[in-house]
């Protein structure tokens, strides 16, 4: 058995498109630039990224969904391209969002149509489905269609699917889109779980506090490269020597946010909406206090509570994402 | 063993998928009485209502070619519309493995048109249902729909390689009818379409129901169209796995 349960070696993948079709235009967008990693067996592994950073791009070159312009994966050892069928047995995927299952078919329906293909032995079926639909809390509802379920339930019903055949090595893209917090907690109970028997865990998410609690390390990728790589303490550390600022405001504009930047100290800056109000987030160099310079630069915006922190995960995230920020896409080659 | 049965339950399951579609339920309670109507007034007009049954055979063969042209060649598509290709690619199995029981799917949910056509023969305009050999009907009938649904492996197969496979397939139906002789005696044809008609497994089924339902040696023609359905299915899986290494090149599983 391989050493590391995922190895990815100088990866990369442009798309080719083409758009028009009187005068045919080829698009080409770099998505993924050259990653490298390794995830070790019962790792649980962190990819975090702006949209459009090439997390899915990635996870589709290691679940042989897409073959790589460059550079090499394996999974438990074996190619992704060239040993595609062993790499398969050995893996599952969850994605997030409502599609991807038959709608006019019950969940247990579902299941067992996917437990037959991914090679579920017969006489396991029965009772595998029971215990997945059980552990996603879909049973009692399981032979209702599927088109009569909410977003979280097909969700939950994406992720039973992606456990059937007990993958040794996961990959979960957005698994917690759209579910409600007291199952996002047990989803990321049943994470922690697997990873605790031995499951190999590749996880994108956008919530921070997620890849906070669960990841024993985080890739932050932006622009299709990989721009930060270490333990969730590690990665805080990009934010170190910072403080961080947070006002609640009504009505802050562009051009005070701009203002703000240009403030001595001042690091990062953004607005967030909160229900009614915004949240401004001002990152500066601890030293500096910028309270008085950000509230005067604020003047007649009505305010709320105003407070001082230490920096998170998400600061630092932020911190490392933009850093790269100058062009925050990948780079998009037109030619005629 | 263990492959038959996933191949069973995939087709089972993707038949009950199907035939819950409304726009599947409306064709299906339409269809078969225009078919049955067509096919007794088209025989009732030449003049031969002794043939009254074999003509609602004919008709009901027809409904199950469509069912497998339009499923089949469209199986793909429909499948990356719903988001299930992916998923189904990620098995580890040889493509065509997880697109057969989808073709099939779609030969059993036409083999419901055949039945219903034969019904409203009967029930609107007294069609006599009486078999030459209604044993070997019956298993004519699943035969014939195992080998449309081996074929719909290739058609599947061919109408991803074809851009435009939309415009081909409403230039099939048609042709593919007359051509293996569902509906008229391939005798009225003219003389090019035989070798087509020898090649095609439609034919070989159609002639195989056809001699079950009015009499004739129903063994060889069902033989034959089971023979030239597995050289169907052979070729389409090459195909598919050729297919499927593309589309992961090209991006195309997903629909983005
Ligand atoms: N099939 C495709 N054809 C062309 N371009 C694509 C395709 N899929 C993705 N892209 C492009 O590749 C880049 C990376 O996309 P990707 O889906 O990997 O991002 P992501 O990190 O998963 O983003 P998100 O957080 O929004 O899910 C984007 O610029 C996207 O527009
Ligand atoms: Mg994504």
């Amino acid at each position: 058995m391989s050493e590391y349960a995922i190895e990815a070696a100088g990866l990369r993948r442009t798309y080719r498109s083409r758009t028009g079709w009187l005068r045919p235009q080829r698009r080409e967008v770099e998505a993924v630039r050259g990653v490298d990693l390794t995830v070790g067996n019962g790792e649980l592994f962190g990819l975090l990224g702006p949209n459009g950073a090439g997390k899915t791009t990635t996870i589709k070159l290691l679940n042989t969904l897409l073959i790589p312009t460059a550079g090499t994966a394996r999974i438990c050892g074996h190619d992704v391209v060239t040993e595609t069928r062993e790499v398969r047995r050995r893996i599952g995927y969850v994605f997030g969002g409502d599609r991807g299952l038959y709608e006019r078919l019950s969940a247990r329906d579902n299941l067992r149509y996917f437990a037959e293909l991914y090679g579920v032995p017969g006489r396991e079926q029965k009772r595998r489905i029971a215990e997945l639909l059980e552990l996603v809390r879909l049973d009692g509802r399981e032979n209702e269609r599927v088109e009569g379920y909410s977003r979280g339930m097909r969700q939950r019903l994406h992720i039973a699917r992606g456990l059937l055949h007990r993958p040794k090595v996961l990959f979960l893209d957005e698994p917690s889109i759209g579910v409600d917090p007291v199952a996002a907690r047990e989803l990321r109970q049943t994470v922690a779980d697997l990873a605790a028997t031995g499951t190999t865990v590749l996880l994108t998410t956008h919530y921070m506090a997620e890849a906070d609690e669960l990841c024993d390390r985080i890739a932050v990728i932006a622009s299709g490269t990989i721009q930060a790589l270490g333990t969730p303490a590690e990665l805080r550390r990009h934010a170190d020597g910072r403080q961080v600022l947070e006002v609640e405001a009504y009505g802050v504009t562009d051009a005070q946010l701009a203002t703000i930047h240009t403030l001595p100290g001042v690091r990062e800056a953004s607005v967030t909406v909160a229900g009614a109000a915004q949240v401004l987030t001002v990152q500066s160099d601890a030293g500096v206090d910028v309270q008085a310079d950000v509230l005067r630069a604020l003047d007649g915006v009505r305010l709320g509570r105003v407070s001082a922190r230490q920096p998170t995960l998400e600061d630092a995230y932020v911190a490392i994402v933009n850093r790269v920020a100058a062009p925050s896409r990948p780079l998009e080659a037109v030619t005629a | 063993m263990k492959l038959l049965r996933m191949i069973g339950v995939g087709a089972l399951l993707h038949t009950k998928q199907l035939s819950r579609s409304p726009f599947e339920i409306a064709t299906a309670l339409i269809v078969p009485v225009v078919q049955a109507t067509l096919a007794v007034y088209l025989f009732r007009a030449g003049g031969e209502p002794g043939r009254l049954l074999e003509a609602a055979v004919g008709a009901g063969l027809m409904g199950v070619w469509s069912s497998v042209l339009f499923g089949s060649g469209g199986a793909i598509q429909n499948q990356r519309w719903q988001g299930t290709l992916e998923m189904i690619m990620l098995a580890p199995r040889p493509p065509a493995l997880m697109i057969l029981p989808i073709t099939l799917a779609t030969a059993v949910t036409g083999t419901y048109a055949m039945l219903a056509t034969l019904l409203w023969g009967r029930l609107l305009y007294g069609v006599p249902l009486d078999f030459a050999h209604p044993l070997l009907f019956l298993l004519a009938v699943p035969g014939c729909v195992l080998g449309l649904g081996m074929f719909g492996l290739l058609l599947a197969a061919t109408f991803v390689l074809m851009r435009n496979a939309n415009a081909l397939t409403n230039t099939l139906e048609y042709p593919i009818w007359l051509v293996s002789g569902m509906l008229v005696p391939l005798t009225v044809l003219p003389g090019w379409t035989g070798p087509i008609a020898a090649a095609l497994p439609t034919t070989w089924g159609a002639r195989a129901v056809h001699e079950a339902a009015s009499g004739g040696p129903v063994w060889p023609s069902l033989g034959i169209c089971l023979a030239i359905s597995l050289g169907c299915l052979i070729t389409g899986a090459l195909m598919m796995t050729y297919v499927e290494r593309r589309a992961r090149a090209a991006a195309t599983l997903a629909l983005a």
